[in-house]
C-alpha cells in the first residue's frame, strides 16, 4: 500500500464526510451570538444612559477582577497550581485596610505628624499608606502559605497541592470567621476618603451632597477612576517586570522549564515565592479597592470574586498577563449586563456559561497558547 | 473546660466499628458461594437495623448516627462516581456536586408532587428521561454515519433532540396526568394510590429517573467539554456546578418550579423514615457491585488505560472520547441516585447544600482514600463523615456556638497534615475483599506457556 504524501496526511481528517457538517455547530454559536447582540442592541437603543451606566459599573468590576486575576494567572503559569486561597488573600487585604482605617485611623496619620499639611495631601498619603500596608500583609501571608503548605508538596502529585490549596482557603475563611478574628458577619466598610461623583449631561458637573442625579445623565465616581488608574498602572508595571527585568526573565524561564532553569543558576524557589508575593500584593490592592467600591466585607465574600477572577484568567488564556486583563474586563461586563438586564442572582450562571462557551471555541482561552501535546 | 475524652473514644470506636462492618460486608461479597453472599448481605442489613433499635435505655447507634450513616452512604455513592471519573479515568471533574444536586432536586420534585396529588412530576419526568434517552440513541446512530463530525456540531444535534424530546414529554405527560388525579386525591384526603407502599415504588422510580436525568445532562455537558485538557475540564465542570446552583436559587423565578421555592429551600419532601436505610443500603450495594464489575471488565480496563496514557490507548484501538464520556455519564448516574436518597432522608433541600465549596468534599474524600481505590473511597467516605461530626460534637462541649467555625479551622489543618504525610492517599491502590482484582482463571499459567513453546520448538 502506498503511503499518502505528508501534506495529504494532515488534511486527511478534514476530508472525512462529517467534517463538512461543521456549519451546524458554528451556526448554533452564531445564532447564540446574534441573540445576545440583539438583546444588547435593543437595550442600548431603548435607554442609552442606563446602558452606559451598566457598562461603567461593569468596567469597575472588571478592573478589580483584573487585579485579582493577575495573581492567579502568574501562579498557574509558574507552578501549574490553581491557588484557591488567592481569593481569601484578597479578602484579607480588604480586612487589613478595614482595621487600619476604622480601628487605628491610619489614613489620617500625616495630619497628626505634620499639622499644617493640606487636607488633600493628608488623604492621598494616608490612603496610600493603608493600601501599602494591605499589600505588604498580603505579600507576607502569601509567602508564608507558599513556604508552609505548597513548597513541601512540589514533587507530590498535583492533586495533593490542589487539595492543600482548598484546605488553606477553608482555613483562611473560617479562621477569619472566628469572633476574635474578623467575625462571620458582613461589616460595613469605612472608606479612607470621601466619594465624589460627577455626572455627564451637557458637560461635566459635580454632584452636590443630597442632589438627585438628573434624568438621562451618566455618573462617574472618583472610585471608578482610581480603580481604572490603579489597575492600568499595575498592568504596565507587571508587563515591565516580566518583559524587561532580569527577575522577569527568571520567572519566564522557571515557568517554561523548572529543572533547566535550576541548572542555569536560577533560584527557582525564590522565583516562585516572588511570584506568589507579587500576585498577593496586587490581590491586596484589589481587596482594598473592592472594599472601597462595594463597602461591605465578610470573610466568606472573597470566594466568589476570587473564583470569578480565576475564571477571567482562564478566559483570557491562563499564564498570559494581558489575557487575564481582557478576560477580567469581559467578565465584568458580562456580570454587569446580566445584573442590569436579566436578574442579579443569574450573574454567576451567565459568567460561567460564557466561560464554558469560550473554552469550547478556544480551548486555551482568548490569548492562550495552544496546549502542548503530551509526549 | 472539661475535655470530653469518653465521647472522643466512643466516636473513634464507632468509626472503627463501621469500617470493620464494611470490611466484613466486602469480604462476604467476595465469597464464591452465592448463598454466603446473599446471607451476608441480609445479615449486614440486619446488624444495622438491630443497632438502630433502642433496647430500653441502651441504643448502639443513636438517631444522629443513623443520619450520619445514611449521609455517609450517599456520600459514598457520589465519591465512587467521582472516583470513576477522576481516579479511574483521569478526568479532573469538580462538577460532581452539580449532578448530585440535579438528582436530589429531580427526585424530590417527583415525590413531592405525587404526595400533593399531582402525578405530572412522575409522568413527565419518566417520559422525558425515556424519550431523551431514545433521542440520544437515535442521534448517536445518525452521528455515526458522518464520521469525523466536529464535536460542537454533534452537541448541537443532541441538544435539539433533547429539547424536542423534552417538549413532547411535557405535552404528553400533561395530557395523561388527569387520569391519575382522582386516584391520588389531595393532601387532606389521599386517594388509593397515595399511600406509603405506593410512595416506596414512586421513590424507587424517582431515584432511577433522577439518576438517568443526571446521566443525560452529564452526557450533553460532557460531550463537548470532555474535549478540553485536564485543568480546563476541571474549571468548566466547576462552572457547571455553579450554574446548577444558581439555577436552583432561581428555580421559582426563572425556572417554572414554584414548589422548589428558590433560595429559601424546598420543604415538604416526603421523608422515608422507616425505609430510607433500606434504600440507601440497597443503592450503595448495587453501585459498589456495578462499579466493581465494570472496573474489572474490558470496558473498565479501557477506562483505566485512558487515564494512564491517552495516546497509547488510542494506538491500542481504544475509543478515547467514548470511554471518557462513558465514565463521566456513569459517575454522574451514581451521583444522581445518591442525591435522590439524600433528598428523601433529609426532607429539605436548599441551594446552600449544593454550593461548590461543599462540592470539594467528594474530591477530598477520594484523594484521602486513594485515587483509583474503591475500598479507599468507601472507607474514606464513612470515616470522613464520622470524623467531621465527631469533631463537631467534641468541639461543641468546648466552644459552644462557635464550634462549627472551629471545626472548619481544625479540619483544614488535618487536611494539610495528611497531605504532607501521605500525598498518595491513605490506601493508595490497595483493594480489599470483594473489591480485589479477581484472579482470571482463563489466563494460562506463564510457565505452562513456556513449556508449550519449548515443546513446540523441539
Amino acid at each position: 500500500m502506498q503511503r499518502p504524501p505528508t501534506s495529504q496526511v494532515s488534511t486527511y481528517a478534514a476530508q472525512r464526510p462529517g467534517a463538512k457538517l461543521a456549519w451546524i455547530g458554528q451556526g448554533f454559536l452564531a445564532l447564540l451570538a446574534i441573540l445576545v447582540l440583539y438583546v444588547l442592541g435593543r437595550n442600548l437603543l431603548i435607554n442609552p444612559s442606563l446602558f452606559g451606566q451598566i457598562v461603567l459599573s461593569g468596567l469597575q468590576l472588571g478592573f478589580v477582577y483584573a487585579l485579582i486575576a493577575l495573581g492567579y494567572t502568574m501562579v498557574y503559569g509558574i507552578v501549574k497550581l490553581i491557588n484557591f486561597a488567592h481569593g481569601d488573600v484578597f479578602m484579607v487585604g480588604a480586612f487589613v485596610s478595614y482595621f487600619a482605617v476604622t480601628r487605628f485611623g491610619l489614613h489620617v496619620w500625616p495630619a497628626a505628624v505634620v499639622p499644617n499639611l493640606a487636607p488633600g495631601w493628608v488623604v492621598v498619603i494616608g490612603s496610600l499608606t493603608v493600601v501599602l500596608l494591605s499589600m505588604i500583609v498580603c505579600m507576607s501571608l502569601a509567602v508564608t502559605i507558599e513556604r508552609v503548605a505548597y513548597k513541601p508538596l512540589r514533587d507530590a502529585p498535583r492533586i495533593a497541592a490542589l487539595i492543600t490549596a482548598i484546605g488553606v482557603s477553608f482555613f483562611l475563611e473560617y479562621f477569619g470567621a472566628l469572633n476574635f478574628v474578623f467575625s462571620p458577619r458582613f461589616i460595613p466598610y469605612q472608606r479612607p476618603f470621601e466619594v465624589v461623583t460627577w455626572y455627564i449631561k451637557d458637560g461635566i458637573h459635580m454632584l452636590k451632597p443630597g442632589q438627585q442625579t438628573p434624568e438621562g445623565a451618566l455618573t462617574i465616581s472618583n472610585i471608578l477612576i482610581i480603580i481604572i488608574v490603579a489597575s492600568l498602572l499595575v498592568q504596565v508595571l507587571l508587563q515591565f517586570l516580566v518583559r524587561r527585568t532580569k527577575l522577569g526573565k527568571a520567572m519566564r524561564a522557571t515557568s517554561f522549564d523548572k529543572p533547566t532553569a535550576r541548572l542555569m543558576g536560577i533560584n527557582v524557589d525564590g522565583v516562585i515565592s516572588f511570584t506568589f508575593a507579587v500576585g498577593a500584593a496586587f490581590a491586596g490592592l484589589g481587596g482594598v479597592l473592592y472594599a472601597i467600591a462595594y463597602s461591605s466585607i465578610s470573610t466568606l465574600s472573597g470566594i466568589l470574586p476570587g473564583l470569578k477572577a480565576f475564571v477571567a484568567a482562564v478566559l483570557g488564556g491562563i499564564g498570559s498577563i494581558p489575557g487575564a486583563f481582557i478576560g477580567a474586563l469581559l467578565m465584568g461586563q458580562a456580570e454587569a449586563l446580566t445584573m442590569g438586564y436579566i436578574s442579579t442572582p443569574m450573574r454567576d450562571a451567565v459568567a460561567f456559561t460564557i466561560l464554558i462557551v469560550v473554552l469550547l471555541v478556544r480551548p486555551t482561552g482568548i490569548l492562550g497558547e495552544p496546549e502542548k501535546e503530551k509526549a | 473546660m472539661d475535655f470530653n475524652l469518653g465521647f472522643l473514644l466512643i466516636s473513634i470506636f464507632k468509626i472503627a466499628i463501621v469500617l470493620a462492618y464494611l470490611y466484613g460486608l466486602l469480604t462476604v461479597l467476595g465469597h464464591p458461594s452465592k448463598k454466603v453472599k446473599i446471607g451476608g448481605v441480609i445479615a449486614a442489613f440486619a446488624i444495622i437495623q438491630i443497632a438502630l433499635v433502642p433496647f430500653g435505655e441502651f441504643q448502639v447507634l443513636a438517631d444522629f448516627d443513623k443520619g450520619l450513616l445514611i449521609q455517609a452512604c450517599t456520600m459514598t455513592m457520589v465519591a465512587l462516581g467521582l472516583n470513576l471519573i477522576y481516579g479511574f479515568n483521569g478526568q479532573f471533574s469538580l462538577g460532581q456536586w452539580g449532578f448530585y444536586g440535579i438528582g436530589a432536586y429531580t427526585a424530590a420534585d417527583i415525590t413531592y408532587r405525587w404526595t400533593n396529588g399531582d402525578a405530572r412530576g412522575l409522568l413527565v419526568g419518566g417520559l422525558a428521561v425515556t424519550l431523551i434517552g431514545l433521542m440520544i440513541w437515535l442521534v448517536a446512530k445518525l452521528v455515526r454515519v458522518f464520521k469525523g463530525m466536529p464535536v460542537l456540531s454533534q452537541f448541537t444535534l443532541y441538544l435539539m433532540g433533547t429539547i424536542v424530546a423534552g417538549a413532547i414529554a411535557v405535552v404528553v405527560g400533561n395530557l395523561v396526568s388527569p387520569v391519575f388525579t382522582p386516584l391520588l386525591g389531595t393532601i387532606s384526603a389521599p386517594g388509593p394510590l397515595n399511600n406509603i407502599v405506593a410512595l416506596q415504588i414512586v421513590f424507587l422510580l424517582a431515584a432511577l429517573i433522577a439518576g438517568a436525568f443526571a446521566a443525560e445532562v452529564s452526557f450533553l455537558f460532557g460531550l463537548p467539554v470532555l474535549t478540553l485538557g485536564s485543568d480546563y475540564f476541571g474549571i468548566a465542570t466547576l462552572g457547571f456546578s455553579i450554574v446548577v446552583q444558581t439555577l436552583m436559587v432561581n428555580s421559582d423565578t426563572i425556572l417554572p418550579f414554584p414548589e422548589m421555592k428558590g433560595g429559601r429551600g424546598m420543604i415538604g419532601i416526603p421523608k422515608l423514615d422507616a425505609t430510607i436505610w433500606f434504600w440507601a443500603f440497597l443503592f450503595l450495594l448495587l453501585i459498589i457491585i456495578v462499579m466493581r464489575n465494570m472496573i474489572y471488565s474490558s470496558t473498565g480496563r479501557a477506562i483505566t488505560s485512558v487515564r494512564e496514557d491517552e495516546i497509547a490507548a488510542k494506538a491500542m484501538g481504544i475509543d478515547v472520547a467514548y470511554h471518557k464520556l462513558l465514565a463521566f455519564v456513569i459517575g454522574s448516574l451514581f451521583a444522581g441516585i445518591g442525591g435522590a436518597v439524600y433528598a428523601h432522608y433529609i426532607g429539605f433541600l436548599s441551594p446552600g447544600t449544593f454550593d461548590f465549596l461543599v462540592g470539594f468534599n467528594p474530591l477530598i474524600i477520594i484523594v484521602f482514600g486513594g485515587l483509583g481505590s474503591m475500598t479507599g473511597t468507601i472507607a474514606a467516605s464513612f470515616g470522613w463523615m464520622f470524623f467531621l461530626e465527631g469533631l463537631l460534637r467534641v468541639l461543641l462541649g468546648q466552644m459552644g456556638t462557635e464550634a462549627p467555625t472551629w471545626r472548619f479551622v481544625l479540619y483544614p489543618i488535618t487536611l494539610l497534615l495528611l497531605m504532607l504525610v501521605r500525598p498518595q492517599g491513605l490506601l493508595g491502590n490497595v483493594e480489599w475483599g470483594f473489591l480485589k482484582r479477581p484472579a482470571s482463571p482463563a489466563r494460562p499459567d506463564r510457565n505452562a506457556a513456556v513449556d508449550v513453546a519449548a515443546s513446540a520448538g523441539q
